[in-house]
């Protein structure tokens, strides 16, 4: 259960970010989260909503864009998603294939109001 | 509505003092590991018989994680090298501040070899890079050989599986090949080793492996493939 150390990171890197954007208010943060992360993303969902709740961020929405495991043929160049963990290309069967991405954990975008719009805890 | 590109990875924080530690690890040429299982799989025991099999003038250090108490540094003090308890209260994982922070009054330069042993945990350790060389993930026959498929992303960032406790597979319904077919599904380049602490048999295993790695470490040329993930 380290989800509720990964919302505080995020909710770090947003008040960093907002220092570049005066008189906005952060309304929506996103993340990508690979299948490999080992992130449950409903005990992040959680976490997020119980460090931001009665807080300034209280309005805060979190956007998870899940990514699949991907490979790539090193015989035809193919990409594709892993399903079931089966590694053999579906383009040209070849097993000669190799990790491409799936294990991100990463911030997106942080997406902000102007101040008057629809003021935080208002 | 703004949208503002933050393109940066979560944990960018730990990634940067897990590179620092990387790069004194190389500066000092110490080969680092990162161990992490279940609780109870055998970390703590098959670092005591790695510790005896070294020799006295090995110049190697443990670190040894755990929520509560300092049982597992003492067990591993009695082998003579320096070993340091990093004691979480509560963390479920090892961070790289944790580890910056413990190796601060050790003199790296007298350093060849680290021992990280993580907290007990399948899934969160696994997010966070302790600056290592490589994760070790042990797996113990008494637990389910479909566990490289429920916790995939450890066995997915591990160079090596150690199965440990071998020395109770005519005791226990334990399909020991599947295992490792298993976390080769997850990982088709993790390499495998299969260990008793109690009788020693596969030690030597372990121990070339081990002999490997630091080699490896020391050639750029031929280092290791790095797996996937990492």
């Amino acid at each position: 259960m380290h989800e509720m150390g990964i919302a505080n990171s995020v909710l770090t890197a947003v008040r960093t970010a907002m220092r570049r954007v005066p008189g906005s208010y952060p309304s929506k943060v996103g993340l990508r989260i690979g299948q490999m992360a080992a992130i449950d993303q409903e005990a992040l969902r959680f976490c997020f909503e119980a460090i931001t709740r009665d807080t300034d961020l209280e309005k805060l929405s979190l956007e998870i864009e899940f990514r699949p495991l991907r490979y790539r043929c090193r015989s035809c160049g193919h990409e594709f998603a892993v399903q079931d963990y089966e590694i053999q290309c579906p383009n040209c069967r070849s097993l000669e294939t190799e990790y491409l991405s799936g294990d991100e954990l990463e911030l997106a975008y942080l997406e902000v109001e102007e101040h008057g719009t629809n003021p935080v805890g208002a | 509505m703004e949208r503002i590109p933050l393109e940066r990875k979560v944990l960018s924080e730990n990634d940067r003092i897990a590179g620092d530690l990387r790069a004194r690890f190389r500066e000092h040429g110490i080969f680092c590991l990162n161990f992490i299982s279940s609780p109870g799989s055998g970390k703590t025991t098959l670092l005591e018989r790695t510790l005896e099999c070294l020799p006295r003038h090995e110049r190697v250090a443990v670190l040894t994680g755990d929520i509560q108490t300092d049982n597992d540094a003492a067990r591993l003090r009695r082998f003579h090298f320096p070993v340091k308890q990093i004691t979480t209260g509560g963390t479920c994982h090892l961070d790289a501040r944790m580890i910056e922070r413990h190796l601060a009054d050790w003199n790296l330069q007298e350093l060849d070899l680290l021992f990280i042993e993580n907290v007990g945990n399948l899934v969160c350790p696994s997010s966070y890079d302790l600056g290592e060389h490589a994760k070790v993930v042990l797996l113990s026959v008494t637990e389910g050989e479909d566990k490289p498929l429920k916790y995939p992303s450890i066995f997915f960032k591990s160079r090596l599986l150690i199965l440990t406790k071998t020395d109770l597979l005519p005791y226990v319904p334990f399909d020991i090949e599947a295992a490792a077919e298993n976390a080769r599904r997850v990982h088709p380049d993790i390499e495998v080793v299969k260990v008793s602490c109690l009788t020693g048999k596969g030690m030597a295993g372990w121990m070339n492996w081990l002999e490997q790695q630091r080699r490896a470490a020391k050639t750029p040329s031929t280092l290791a493939p790095v797996p996937a993930g990492l």
